[in-house]
């Protein structure tokens, strides 16, 4: 045993964030998604045939460009970026950075794994998704277009990796 | 992002998510989760340490094909330098209270500006 612990250990961002914007004013707190059934599919193949994806919240560096938009993209995963926009983004600025991707969006360590034989390969694009207050866009514009993608690159299985 | 991954589940793409906000993700309910308790912004690894982030990836290669139900949580056995980030992620106390509810009304009012000028 580590040690003990008189209550959970791990932050709960619904109660945080609750908290944080009713002290802005913003009474009528955020409705997170809360499903009873969850879908399951299984792999059809070993891992080491599979094709395999990503999906990040992360947005494209848009340099120059006074007023950066989030946006519903799919691009090239090699060369993996050195950069993404991650700054409008809720993430803890104060505790850590995001100057290295792959503590977000992993290509480059999906690409050692595909080189040495674990996956069948990574997929030619990674995804990203903007984060949306709506939860309808998310469920019938996103992730609707995330799927077309994945199966136009004939991926087998996905990694996603919100900040 | 975990409603991407419901979708994908239930169009026959497997999946698994990466994360640091569990609370978020296992309220919606996905297929499975790769839990990393660190603040929020680095879900696969810290910056800079390859063995860390090819360990946390591994163990969401892993549970791809392990996993046998829905909701199945991993947590990584990785720690933070220190702890203080818990408290003072969003953190309201008398010390911003005002501040807060100052770039509250802020906000409000920039946003009703713009809703006139469309």
């Amino acid at each position: 045993m580590d040690r003990t612990v008189s209550c959970r250990t791990f932050v709960s961002y619904i109660d945080r964030s609750r908290e944080y914007y009713a002290a802005q004013g913003y009474e009528r707190p955020y409705a997170w998604p809360h499903y009873d059934e969850v879908p399951f599919s299984t792999l059809g193949k070993p891992l080491a045939k599979c094709r395999v994806g990503l999906v990040t919240t992360a947005q494209r560096n848009q340099p120059g460009l006074l007023m950066p938009i989030r946006e519903l993209y799919a691009a090239p995963s090699s060369p993996a970026p050195t950069r993404m926009r991650t700054d409008d983004l809720s993430w803890d600025k104060q505790a850590t950075h995001t100057d290295d991707v792959d503590s977000f969006l992993p290509l480059n360590r999906l690409s050692e794994m595909a080189a040495a034989g674990r996956i069948g390969s990574l997929s030619p694009r990674f995804y990203g998704v903007p984060t949306d207050y709506s939860q309808s866009n998310t469920i019938q514009r996103h992730a609707p277009q995330i799927l077309t993608w994945c199966r136009q690159d004939s991926v087998d299985a996905v990694l996603l990796a919100g900040l | 992002m975990s409603l991407v991954s419901r979708h994908l589940e239930s169009n026959g793409i497997p999946t698994v998510v990466l994360g640091s906000a569990r609370d978020i993700v296992e309220e919606c309910g996905v297929a499975r989760f790769v839990f990393t308790d660190f603040p929020l912004g680095n879900p696969c690894g810290k910056p800079w340490d390859v063995p860390m982030q090819s360990a946390i990836v591994g163990m969401a290669l892993d549970l791809l094909g392990r996993a046998w139900m829905p909701r199945t949580t991993v947590q990584t056995p990785f720690h933070w330098d220190n702890d203080d980030w818990r408290d003072h992620y969003m953190r309201v106390d008398d010390g911003n209270r005002e501040a807060l509810a100052r770039a509250g009304e802020e906000r409000r009012r920039r946003q009703a500006e713009a809703k006139k000028a469309h």
